[in-house]
């Protein structure tokens, strides 16, 4: 119903339209050449009002702005691929000095571990031919006292034997003979006493 | 209760009559908008222009982006030695796509919906370009009409047909610019029209057409002002460099 309602009213504002078209003065006012001249008159005064205008003042700013910006920004990129250039090479540098600073550190430390082994050497040396010198005297120490004793054990069992028999037999011993016998002794039981 | 969808377009004095020996130069209402296009465009790229900052604001972006595309234009279908005429096509593309945008307004008229502003405009266009022809090619420009490997027994009627088609340049140029605004201006007039006759029931449907149709407009509006200026662009460029 509502869309019957609806399509009649389409329909019958078509005829509407048709009446109103041809009720008014009709044609398009387009055609009408009333206002030809009036229409051209201002199109010409604003239009070349405008042209000139935007040509001898606007555009020539605008194309200006723009080229400027342009060559600002290449210039702006010349400066920043110079100091991206500056800085690489800056950066080669400081690599290099580091790596010749680790080489001379090397060095240093090469050198420095050398001379320490050769003062440890020398020093060794020293002690070395020291201890040996001392270990020499040691030993001749030894060998005298080793040379000594049979004579000194000797007199002390001389000695000793002497003041025994002193106290055993209540008379005094000729030394000399007591002598004798501890040397004959020693003599025979030499080998076992000191025996090397 | 309609009103004729045709009487947008009347043009009609304001103030008093003005006349210039027998010419009647009166202000009208299509005076009125012209000097609204052509005064905003001129305060839109003034402002536009005024500063010249690396990081352009709006309105500058708005003035820069037309410039490089109205420029972008012509060096593509003109050529470099289109250069001395950028100003003119780039004054000829803004004025009639602000007449045109100004004509979407509801109650405002269209200048560019009548024959008598575009034929003039399009025969100042066609005008220039025959002087320009001449001028760069002396009667060489002649050969234009003479298309290269037609047979010769095809030439005289080759020649008559381009020929006619050169000189009914103008009037094509200027018959689609106002015959596109007029005809979309009417539709969108008719269906408002029957938004009003068809009432709270059946106004819905024209109403959603007109919603569209402004959409359809405005995308005219600025199609012709660029049909309108690539137009002129192919014919200077036939005329400064004449290859056929």
């Amino acid at each position: 119903m509502v869309k019957k309602i609806y399509f009649q009213s389409i329909f019958f504002s078509f005829f509407f339209i048709k009446e109103a078209f041809t009720a008014e003065s009709g044609g398009m006012p387009q055609l009408n050449p009333e206002f030809w001249v009036s229409q051209i008159f201002w199109l010409i005064l604003t239009f070349g009002i405008m042209y000139l205008v935007l040509s001898k003042l606007i555009l020539p700013k605008i194309s200006n702005n723009l080229e400027s910006r342009k060559s600002q920004i290449l210039e702006n990129i010349e400066a920043a691929e110079k100091q991206r250039n500056d800085s690489d090479a800056k950066l080669k540098e400081y690599d290099e000095i580091i790596s010749k600073s680790k080489l001379e550190a090397n060095s240093i430390f090469n050198q420095a571990r050398e001379k320490a082994l050769k003062d440890i050497g020398a020093k060794r040396e020293v002690l070395d031919k020291q201890i040996d010198n001392e270990i020499a005297e040691a030993e001749k120490e030894i060998d005298a006292l080793r040379k000594n004793a049979p004579d000194k054990i000797n007199k002390i069992a001389i000695e000793t034997s002497s003041e025994l028999l002193q106290k055993l037999i209540g008379a005094e011993v000729n030394n000399s003979s007591i002598s004798a016998i501890v040397d004959d002794l020693s003599k025979r039981n030499g080998d076992k006493y000191y025996g090397n | 209760m309609a009103a004729n969808p045709m009487s947008q377009f009347d043009v009609y004095r304001i103030g008093p009559e003005i006349k210039v020996g027998a010419f009647d130069i009166s202000f009208t209402n299509a005076s009125l908008f012209m000097i609204l296009s052509t005064v905003s465009i001129l305060l839109v790229f003034n402002l536009g222009s005024k500063k010249n900052s690396i990081l352009p604001n709006k309105i500058q972006l708005l003035a820069e982006l037309s410039y490089t595309f109205v420029s972008k234009m012509i060096s593509d279908t003109a050529g470099s030695k289109a250069k001395p005429y950028f100003a003119f096509i780039f004054s000829l593309f803004m004025f009639v796509l602000f007449c045109n945008m100004f004509g979407m307004i509801p109650y405002t008229f269209t200048v560019t919906s009548h024959i008598i502003v575009t034929f003039v405009l399009a025969a100042f266009i066609f005008i220039g370009v025959t002087v320009i022809g001449f001028i760069k090619h002396g009667f060489g420009y002649l050969k234009l009409f003479v298309p290269s490997g037609v047979p010769a027994v095809l030439l005289p009627l080759i020649v008559v047909i381009e020929i006619i088609s050169y000189l009914s340049r103008p009037i094509s140029l200027s018959v689609r610019l106002f015959a596109n605004m007029m005809a979309g201006h009417t539709m969108m007039k008719v269906f408002g029209g029957f938004v009003i006759s068809l009432g709270i029931v059946g106004g819905w449907l024209p109403l959603s057409f007109s919603v569209a149709l402004t959409g359809l407009e405005i995308l005219v509006a600025f199609l012709q002002a660029y049909v309108f200026a690539i137009l002129t662009c192919i014919y200077l460029n036939d005329a400064l460099n004449l290859h056929h």
